[in-house]
Formats: structure tokens, C-alpha cells, sequence
């Protein structure tokens, strides 16, 4: 089985059967990482560029060890900020990489949308590792394969995304994908954090937080970026901790099992406590961890496909 | 050499005229109309015209030509024969040109430098404030005796309500509107297209409507305070087109304007980030696009203008959020109205005709937009019926900044004159 | 072959594996997926009848190892789990796979339980030999020799996966490229 098209975009555009397909290509991938040699030969002279236009140690880092277990060449690539800076147009940049004849081009952005510009402009499959506040595919397909494993299934689960919805890629992605395998989908977050008609996405809107965990099978909590406070989004840490944080307190009046999801970094004491963050329902590590695999059935698939 | 067109539905709305006749331009004026016109002179260019619809020139008063200061995105040269290809015989442009257009000598300039390049006729649009730094008022006497129609501040709005206040006071003095490009900078700050549900989608920081109206809702309000003349322009929502509505029952002093992008395309084009999509204001819902149309068919708004925006690659070719703000429109203005508004139904010719002259005509007080006997000889021969497929890489202009590249739209110029002169032609003549 | 043959002849390389390492000692299987890892289990159970013990029994899944990745896989391929929950060094390996033909399977195979560990002795074990080797490889304990042309195709299929027992061969109706 294979994947439509070339490049791995977003969720939106996914069907129910690719992304199960990835899934469980993945759970083919964990084992690679528990060996003791941690390599197989399946991309042997290909060669992956890790194209970075926005700081990220740990999607590139993961995307790295993806490859490498996986035997590709892998380069990274780090520009800073627009490609105007150059004076270059993100397409000239776009040809020049191709030009290289690689294989696959791994591409972080901070603006929406450049992912799809490369795919558009390029033969190179790309694979979008997070573009602005739209998408990012790679993050939410392991919070996918992570619940799958803890729960053995996904479909019927409840799932509470809290934070900051509007400016969050990962929310975006997860809506996408769990709506589309038929989960139930609560956004939390104060109203100046969500977007417009969010609700159209099919999920559930609430902005009181104690409401939002109640019948929760799954939460994730979503990292604060702390420089939303000078825009007027909420008026202290103090108080966002507060009303949205999640901490012991809270967590007393959610199911036994609920498991607790963050994309990482974590601001530790504000949107998540230390206690929470490291105890026993935290799954923060699996998720690392399990980035790898999907990241390695991604590279997989779409090199196998092309 | 006097010019017959024979056969023409002649459409002048200033002169109330639909009607099968003749029409003879006799050195720079329109000389005659009628019935089986005979020549004046041997010599005479006789022009067949049966199918196609004769009008005044069609005025645009809302282009950036970008010249000074951004020759290599257009030039009065590219930008009026860009015009005259679309079927505009007069421009009006914004002074958002470095330097900027808010003294006589640049003013001067652009008159001079557009009788060189003849083709259309050029009105400068002068600045509201020095710079368009929001600040001290431009010197809008002088420049209105440099020849000047309309004071703007377009792409930089007057955020200091009092400025704008004096503006239209002291616009008013000499009979000149103040144009308002209606945005509030802290409302759309960041924003690049319309906020509802495809920025949600997309994750692109959207402009709300309300940054829109709130600043529409001010300038209407100044303009009752002022009584002087208020023109907004590239209206783009449903709000505004309500408050316009309301403002011209309580005998407020106000015309408007719709782009055709306005009219024709939805923020639903912005998925797949296309950077051509990327304006300002942005594209707004399908529900904006009916109230517009509903504002164009009652009269609420009575201007269509293209709010001709080229940018080069450097600017354009770029990530959605980065790209400039604009969109070219004066070779695709007509074919998108007759195409979306008078094939689907939503205008008659002479409404929609009467929105491309006679109207900004009157908005601006120009000389220009009739053909009754006597008046200047600019005149547009188009076949609404004509189909065309949009080519950006042939357009006169320098941008190729367009979404519609590719479209196949019903409806087109086939022949502009200006002055009495051929400037145009697309095979007519011959 | 039907269920009865198929069965005599797992007993039989049970037997034979037995004979060869003189007894269970050190002793590990590992079937090849999809159809060799049912396979293996049966015949480790062959084995715990005769000795009373419980062999550890793994699956591989070879794709990762494959040399012709880039030529369209079929379209119903998907990748497996490996799960080798044993160490493999210093133990006596025996691979189980329904079918050998080019060879390149158990090359991949090879390849692929090296990466686990240093074995002390990889054995080969297949249910049909059908011959058409392609690569220097040969099987340590055959069920049945068929030797078959190319273009003809040998299908096992298993309770486990199927729902019966039973070797076919048959025609390819387009040969194919």
C-alpha cells in the first residue's frame, strides 16, 4: 500500500486508510530504535535534506535520527527568518536544493502555506515538519500513534486540546486527523485564543477548563507562548496558569486513566505542573520516542512511493 | 482624419443614450450622433462596429502606477497603455509613490510625464497627509491648483481621527473629496487575509470585517460633521455596504467603490497560498461578495475601480505572510464585469457602464466619462459577447501579480480612443 | 499438497532440526512474514511434543532489507512488526519461510538477523523448494522439492492466515514483467 500523492502536507488532505497506513508502518518502525544496532539499510543513498527556516532541535533532531536509522544521508539545513532576506524568492531556494538531487525535503516554516508552495514548485516529495499555525502533520500523526498504543484503538475516544488553539499547528492537525477517525474533540482555551469558527472543524468549544477535563480520555496541553502576553491574549502567566494550567488539583476531577499529551517543550509550571508533567499519566516521553518511528515510516513511504 | 463608427449600440449613461446609431469624432470631439451618419470629410476612418457596444471611456479612479520611486514595478508608460488595453481612457493614481505625491512638483511631474506618454489621461490623486505619515496635512491648495482631483492617504489609513477630520474639512474648501482606504491598523495588524472560517483553516492571521467598518462608521461620521465629500474605497464587506446604505438615506455626502477582485473572488481562493490572492482588503466571505452585489445593483455603490497594484517577483513570489499587498486589474476590469456582473445578471449594460464613467466621473468632478456632442473624443468599442482567456504574461503592465491568470472571461475592449485618437485596437480597425 | 502433507512434512524437518543440533539446545526459531512466522510456530510446537520444551519463536518482517524497494512493492504489501523478543547470539538460528525461490528473501533475511546479533549457526528451513535460484543460497531442511518453471506461481496458504491448508501451483495468466 501507498500514499496518493508525493508529498506529506498536512492531515486535512489525508485519508482515514493513509493515515492508518502510517501508523502502522510506524509500529514496523519502533522496534529499529529498541535494537542494538539501530539501523536498517532501506534508504541507502538517498539523501534527505532537513530544510529549517525556524528554530526546532527536537523535529529536526527527530527527523535526523529518522533518517540516519533508516541508512539516508541526511543534511540540515538552518536558514533564519524569510528567504527575502537574501533577496531570493522561496522558490529560488526551493530550486537550488533541488538541484542536489535529494531525495526528500523536510521542511519547517514559520509562515502557513511554504510547504505547499515547494510541493507545487518541485518534484521532490516534501514532507511539511510544521508550517506557521497551520500544519503540522508529523507532530499530530504521533500523538495519534501514541494514544493508539496506550489505548489499543482511537476511534470513540474523547480528546481535550487546551491552550492557545488559534496560533497551534498541532491543534490544527490533531483536529483534522481525530475528527477524521472519528474521535470526539474538545478545544479549551480562553476565547482570545480561538479562532473563528472553529466549531466548523466538528469539534466541541469550551473555555472553562475544569468543564473541558471532566469526561476527557486524553488531554494535551498545548506550550504557551509566553510572548502572547503583550498581545493582549491573557493578562499574566499567573492568571492563565490558573484558570488553564494543568495541575494535581484539576486532575482530581478527570477519569483515572486520562492520559496527558504535550508537544514539548513544556513551560513547566504554567500551562503544565512539574508533578503532572513527570507523573504517572504523562506520556510526553513515549511521545519522543515515537516521533521517531513516524518519522521513519514517513520517510519510508514517501520514498517507496516515488 | 475624423474617425464614423457605424452600427454600434451606443451606451452613454450621461446623456441617456441606449441606442443602434452612428457616431462621428471630428478632430478631438465627439461630432455628431445619430441614425446613418453620412462622412463630413473624404478621408474619414469608418469604423464597423455592429455587435459591439460603443461608451465614453472608462475612468478608473483608483490605480497605483508607481511611478516615481518604483519604475521597476510600473511606469506611467506601462501603466496607460496597460489601461487603454482594458478599455480606461482616463487613470486617476494614488500618491503612495516615493517620493510621495504630497507637494505641486510631483504633481507637475506626473501631469507632464503622462502628456508625454499620451494614451490615457492621468489625474493625480494627491496625498492627505506629508508622507502619508498620518500627521500634518499634505499642501492640498497647491496641489489641487497642480491639478489634482482627490486627496488620499490609500494603503497608509488616517488612523488620528482628527486629522481625518480636518482633511475633509479643508478638502471641502476646494470641492475635493477625500478618499478613504478604511482600515484599522491595530484591528488588522499582522493580518493577511480575511479572518473567518478559511484563515482558521489555513492558520493564516486573518483581518477581521470590523477593522473595516469601524473606520467606515468614522469617516461617515466625519463626513456629516464636515458635510464634505467622502469617497470609500475598495469597499469589501457586507458591513460596509450596510453603513454606506444607511449614510446616503441620512444625506450624507458619500459615493463608494468595489475592485472586481472584490466582486469575483472569495476567501476561499486563498487556499493553496497563492500569493496573487494577497490584498488589501483582503478577500472576504461569499456572503461579503452578495451584499456587494447587492450594493452595486441598488446603487448603494455606484464605482467600479481596479485599485491596480503591479508588484515584481521580489515581492510577490514570496511566503503567503511575507508578500506584498495588491493585485493588477486594469487589462482584467472590464472582461470581470461584464463576465461576473452583466452576463450573470446582476447589472444591465448601461448600470454597469454607468459605474465604469459617468459615476467616477462625477465622484472626482473630471471632465471626462460622456459623449454627448461637443465632449472629448475618448471613446471604448467593446463586444460583451467576446470570449478571451486572461494571459498575464501578455499584459502591458509590468506586474503579472493576478489571480485570474488563465480565466476565461466573456467580454472585452476592442478599441479605445482618446482624443480622437486610435490608442487601441484589437483588431477592429482594420 | 494438502493439509496432511503439509503437516508430515513440518513434522518431518521438526525431526530433522532436532537431529541436526542433537536436541533443543540452544535452539531458537524465527519465521520469516508473513507465512513463515506460522510455520515456525508450528514446527516449534512439533518440537515441544517431542522434547517437552518451548522454543522461543520470532517474526521478522524482511522489507526494510529488500533489494528491489524501489520497484513497486505489490499493492496490498504493508510493513510488519519484527519482534525477536530473544537474543539471538551465540544461539542457533533456524529461519522458517513458506517458500524459496530467487533466494532473495532469505539473503534479506540474513541481512536483517544480523543486525540483531552474531548467531553461532543460521539454518534454513522452507515448506517447498521450487528451485530458480538467483542467488548462492540453499535451504538446511525442505519440505518438498517442486520444481516449477518461471511464470508459474507456488501459493501456500495457512489456516492461520487463509483458513485452510493447502499448496497451489498454478499459471501466471500474464507473466509478468
Amino acid at each position: 500500500m501507498s500514499l496518493r500523492g508525493k508529498d506529506i502536507l498536512g492531515l486535512q488532505e489525508m485519508t482515514p486508510e493513509e493515515i492508518l497506513l502510517i501508523l502502522d508502518t510506524a509500529e514496523g518502525m519502533k522496534e529499529i530504535s529498541e535494537r542494538e544496532i539501530k539501523k536498517v539499510p532501506t534508504l541507502r543513498g538517498k539523501t534527505i535534506i532537513n530544510l529549517f527556516h525556524e528554530p526546532s532541535t527536537r523535529t529536526r533532531t527527530s527527523f535526523e535520527i529518522a533518517g540516519k536509522r533508516l541508512s539516508a544521508d541526511v543534511i540540515n539545513i538552518s536558514a533564519s527568518g524569510s528567504s527575502t532576506v537574501k533577496g531570493e524568492t522561496i522558490r529560488d531556494t526551493a530550486h537550488n536544493l533541488e538541484a542536489m538531487s535529494p531525495d526528500v525535503i523536510v521542511v519547517r516554516h514559520s509562515a502557513s502555506g511554504v510547504p505547499y508552495l515547494l510541493a507545487q514548485a518541485l518534484k521532490t516529495p516534501i514532507i511539511n515538519a510544521g508550517d506557521g499555525a497551520h500544519e503540522h502533520p508529523t507532530q499530530a500523526l504521533l500523538d495519534l500513534f501514541t494514544i493508539r498504543e496506550k489505548r489499543g484503538m482511537l476511534q470513540g475516544l474523547k480528546v481535550t486540546i487546551a491552550g492557545d488553539i488559534a496560533h497551534s499547528r498541532v491543534a490544527r492537525s490533531n483536529i483534522f486527523g481525530m475528527t477524521k477517525l472519528g474521535m470526539e474533540v474538545t478545544v479549551a482555551g480562553p476565547a482570545t485564543m480561538m479562532p473563528l469558527h472553529i466549531e466548523k472543524l466538528g469539534v466541541r468549544v469550551i473555555t472553562n477548563m475544569d468543564e473541558a477535563i471532566a469526561e476527557a480520555d486524553v488531554i494535551m496541553m498545548l506550550r504557551l507562548q509566553l510572548e502572547r502576553q503583550h498581545q493582549s491574549l491573557f493578562p499574566s502567566l499567573r492568571e492563565y496558569s490558573r484558570l488553564y494550567g494543568l495541575n494535581l488539583e484539576r486532575l482530581k476531577r478527570a477519569r483515572e486513566d486520562l492520559l496527558i499529551l504535550h508537544p514539548g517543550p513544556i513551560n513547566r509550571g504554567i500551562e503544565i505542573a512539574p508533578e503532572v508533567a513527570d507523573g504517572p499519566y504523562s506520556l510526553i516521553l513515549q511521545q519522543v520516542s515515537n516521533g521517531v518511528a513516524i518519522r521513519m515510516a514517513l520517510l519510508y513511504l514517501v520514498v517507496e512511493g516515488k | 482624419m475624423d474617425l464614423l463608427i457605424r452600427g454600434g449600440r451606443v451606451i452613454d449613461p450621461a446623456g441617456g443614450i441606449d441606442d443602434l446609431m452612428d457616431v462621428l469624432i471630428a478632430d478631438d470631439r465627439i461630432s455628431r450622433l445619430g441614425k446613418n451618419l453620412a462622412e463630413r470629410a473624404p478621408g474619414t476612418r469608418i469604423i464597423q462596429a455592429s455587435g459591439m457596444v460603443v461608451a465614453p471611456g472608462l475612468i478608473d479612479l483608483h490605480a497605483h502606477l508607481r511611478e516615481p520611486g518604483f519604475e521597476h514595478k510600473e511606469t506611467l508608460q506601462t501603466g496607460l497603455e496597460a489601461a487603454v488595453v482594458g478599455g480606461f481612457t482616463s487613470v486617476a493614481c494614488m500618491p503612495n509613490t516615493d517620493p510621495v505625491n504630497d507637494n505641486p512638483a510631483i504633481t507637475h511631474y506626473l501631469i507632464s510625464r503622462a502628456r508625454q506618454v499620451g494614451k490615457a489621461r492621468l489625474f493625480p490623486i494627491g496625498a492627505i497627509t506629508q508622507g502619508l505619515g498620518g500627521g500634518r496635512l499634505a499642501e492640498i491648495g497647491e496641489q489641487r491648483e497642480a491639478g489634482t482631483v482627490a486627496i488620499s492617504d490609500d494603503g497608509r489609513p488616517v488612523m488620528n481621527s482628527e486629522v481625518m477630520r480636518r482633511a475633509l474639512e479643508y478638502a471641502g474648501m476646494f470641492g475635493m473629496p477625500v478618499i478613504s482606504h478604511c482600515e484599522d491598523l491595530n484591528l488588522s495588524g499582522g493580518g493577511v487575509m480575511h479572518e473567518g472560517w478559511v484563515s482558521t483553516e489555513l492558520g493564516l492571521k486573518g483581518v477581521p470585517t470590523a477593522a473595516e467598518e469601524v473606520m467606515v462608521s468614522r469617516d461617515l461620521a466625519l463626513a456629516e460633521l464636515t458635510g464634505s465629500r467622502l469617497h470609500i474605497a475598495h469597499v469589501s464587506c457586507a458591513g460596509s455596504v450596510h453603513l454606506i446604505r444607511q449614510a446616503k438615506e441620512k444625506g450624507i455626502r458619500v459615493t463608494s467603490e468595489v475592485t472586481p477582485h472584490h466582486f469575483t473572488l472569495t476567501d476561499e481562493a486563498v487556499r493553496g497560498f497563492d500569493p496573487n490572492t494577497k490584498v488589501n482588503p483582503p478577500l472576504r466571505s461569499a456572503e461579503d461578495v452578495r451584499a456587494i452585489e447587492e450594493g452595486l445593483k441598488d446603487g448603494t455603490i455606484e464605482v467600479i475601480a481596479t485599485d491596480h497594484a503591479p508588484h515584481d517577483l521580489a515581492e510577490k513570489d514570496l511566503e503567503y505572510t511575507q508578500a506584498a499587498f495588491g493585485m493588477v486589474g486594469l487589462e482584467t476590469a472590464l472582461g470581470l464585469a461584464l463576465d461576473r456582473l452583466y452576463h450573470r445578471g446582476i447589472l444591465s449594460l448601461p448600470q454597469l457602464l454607468a459605474k465604469l464613467t459617468l459615476n467616477p466621473a462625477r465622484a472626482l468632478n473630471l471632465d471626462a466619462g460622456k459623449m454627448t456632442v461637443g465632449a472629448k473624443a475618448d471613446v471604448v468599442i467593446l463586444d460583451p459577447e467576446r470570449r478571451w482567456r486572461v494571459d498575464g504574461n501578455a499584459f502591458r503592465s509590468k506586474g503579472r501579480n493576478s489571480p485570474f491568470h488563465g480565466w476565461q472571461l466573456r467580454g472585452m475592449a476592442m478599441m479605445t480612443i482618446v482624443d480622437g485618437q486610435i490608442v487601441m485596437d484589437q483588431g477592429l480597425g482594420i | 499438497m494438502d493439509e496432511a502433507d503439509i503437516d508430515r512434512a513440518l513434522a518431518r524437518i521438526a525431526h530433522q532440526i532436532l537431529e541436526r543440533n542433537q536436541g533443543c539446545q540452544d535452539l531458537v526459531l524465527v519465521g520469516i512474514r508473513s507465512r513463515g512466522v506460522p510455520l515456525a510456530h508450528r514446527i516449534a510446537d512439533k518440537i515441544g511434543q517431542v522434547e517437552r520444551a518451548r522454543l522461543p519463536v520470532g517474526s521478522l518482517d524482511i522489507t526494510l532489507y529488500r533489494d528491489d524497494l524501489y520497484r513497486r512493492l505489490p499493492q496490498e504489501h504493508k510493513l510488519g512488526r519484527t519482534e525477536i523478543p530473544f537474543s539471538v547470539t551465540d544461539k542457533k538460528v533456524v529461519l522458517v519461510d513458506d517458500v524459496l525461490f530467487t533466494g532473495r528473501t532469505a539473503r534479506a533475511a540474513l541481512d536483517a538477523l544480523i543486525d540483531f546479533g552474531r548467531p553461532r549457526i543460521i539454518w534454513l528451513a522452507v515448506l517447498i523448494d521450487r528451485g530458480q535460484r538467483e542467488l548462492p543460497i540453499q535451504a538446511d531442511f525442505v519440505g518438498r522439492e517442486v520444481p516449477t518453471l518461471h511464470g508459474e506461481l507456488v501459493k501456500v496458504l495457512l489456516k492461520e492466515v487463509d483458513g485452510e491448508d493447502r499448496v497451489v501451483i498454478r499459471k501466471e495468466n500474464e507473466p509478468k514483467r
